[in-house]
């Protein structure tokens, strides 16, 4: 039986993580996981309802990836989407659920590498932790 | 506004685990601008307990929905079928809102999945703080619009006392005192003559001390011919 592939989704700034995300693969940079990346304009954006609903639909993991925090392009965003990833990972530690499956990034555009760091991270998580249920299919 | 705080979710989870169905009804009001029970507080939450369902395998159907004010008849009655339909209610409202549905509809179940904690106000972005404590007989016009009941640690009605230092309560230096708030406000405003008129104990018979108070407007109360037009109308 073939290895299921992990259900990898990103919510990406559409400013500098973006731009990470596109160097990476200018420069020929891999990712080995079935990732599906979600644009949004600033990951202040992001809601906590965002991730869960993600994980309630299918993901095995939810990665946020803005800009570095003390340089985002909205100056503030990125801080806040690190607030609201860590209040839904302390609901899902609340509900029994590991809280590795949901994390915060920052990378800045000319990181190159970062972005397939953070996939091979979300997935190695994902592989480990297989989806969230009894045996379920993750669906 | 009252101002209230989620239940921690593992103790909602326990409370509602034995029931199928479960309707999580929110409020647009006082708890949703306290970012306790409002429509995203619902969402989060039944999303939460759905994943926690698939996790434990779990066969149980939560619908969140919010309406306009828990706490009033006519918005509840909006979503009566689903109140019917549902093995049990998980309010997301403050107690007046879970209350009014159990009134409603004794024969259901509705338990509570906020502390109602204070009337209260919001002081900047995420926080929230106690400004009075419904006490039925209100003095902060003579004490600079500060009311020392609920922002008193020692509910006094005539202070400072000795335990004030550099303006914090000797009870946790971390809260104002009330009294040296009171001073500085009656300052301002010319008027620190009345912190030291002395202020006789207050009659506690219109608080809470005689069990629940009702208030009642004659001119605003229906008759019971209007009553039984009302209803006719409905």
């Amino acid at each position: 039986m073939s290895e299921r592939e992990p259900k990898v989704l990103g919510f990406v700034c559409e400013k500098h993580g973006l731009d990470a995300v596109q160097l990476a693969a200018r420069t020929g940079k891999e990712y080995d996981a079935n990732v599906r990346l979600v644009h949004v304009p600033c990951t202040g954006r992001v809601d906590g309802l965002h991730i869960l609903r993600a994980l309630e639909d299918g993901a095995d993991v939810v990665f946020v990836l803005g800009c570095l925090e003390k340089n985002c392009y909205y100056d503030t965003g990125s801080i806040e989407g690190r607030k609201r990833v860590e209040y839904v990972r302390s609901m899902l530690v609340a509900v029994g659920i590991e809280a590795e499956r949901v994390e915060m990034f920052n990378a800045s555009s000319s990181m190159s590498s970062k972005f397939p760091e953070i996939v091979s991270q979300m997935a190695e998580v994902a592989r480990r932790l297989g989806p969230i249920g009894p045996g379920g299919d993750g669906k | 506004m009252i101002v209230a705080e989620r239940k921690p979710l593992e103790e909602i989870a326990d409370m509602i685990a034995p029931y199928k169905k479960v309707t999580v009804i929110g409020c647009r009001s006082c708890v949703a601008i306290c970012l306790a029970g409002g429509e995203k507080e619902v969402d989060m939450l039944v999303s939460a307990m759905n994943l926690k369902n698939r996790k434990d395998g779990r066969d149980q159907v939560l619908e969140g929905l919010v309406v306009e004010r828990q706490c009033e008849k006519e918005w509840v009655s909006e979503v009566e079928a689903k109140i019917l339909g549902s093995d049990l209610v998980l309010s997301m409202a403050c107690s007046l809102g879970a209350q009014t549905i159990g009134d409603m509809h004794p024969s259901k179940l509705v338990f509570p999945g906020l502390n109602t904690g204070m009337f209260g106000v919001p002081e900047e972005q995420g926080v929230w703080s106690e400004k009075c404590m419904g006490c039925g007989n209100c003095i902060i016009h003579t004490t600079g619009g500060i009311c020392p009941i609920a922002r008193c640690a020692k509910n006094m009605l005539n202070g400072p006392c000795g335990g004030s230092s550099d303006g914090k309560c000797e009870v946790n230096l971390d809260v104002d005192c009330a009294w040296y708030a009171i001073h500085e406000r009656l300052k301002l405003q010319g008027r620190l003559e009345l912190i030291e008129t002395v202020n006789e104990p207050k009659d506690w018979s219109t608080s809470h001390s005689g069990g629940r108070r009702i208030y009642e407007r004659e001119d605003a109360k229906l008759t019971p011919h209007q009553k039984r037009g009302k209803e006719g109308s409905r």
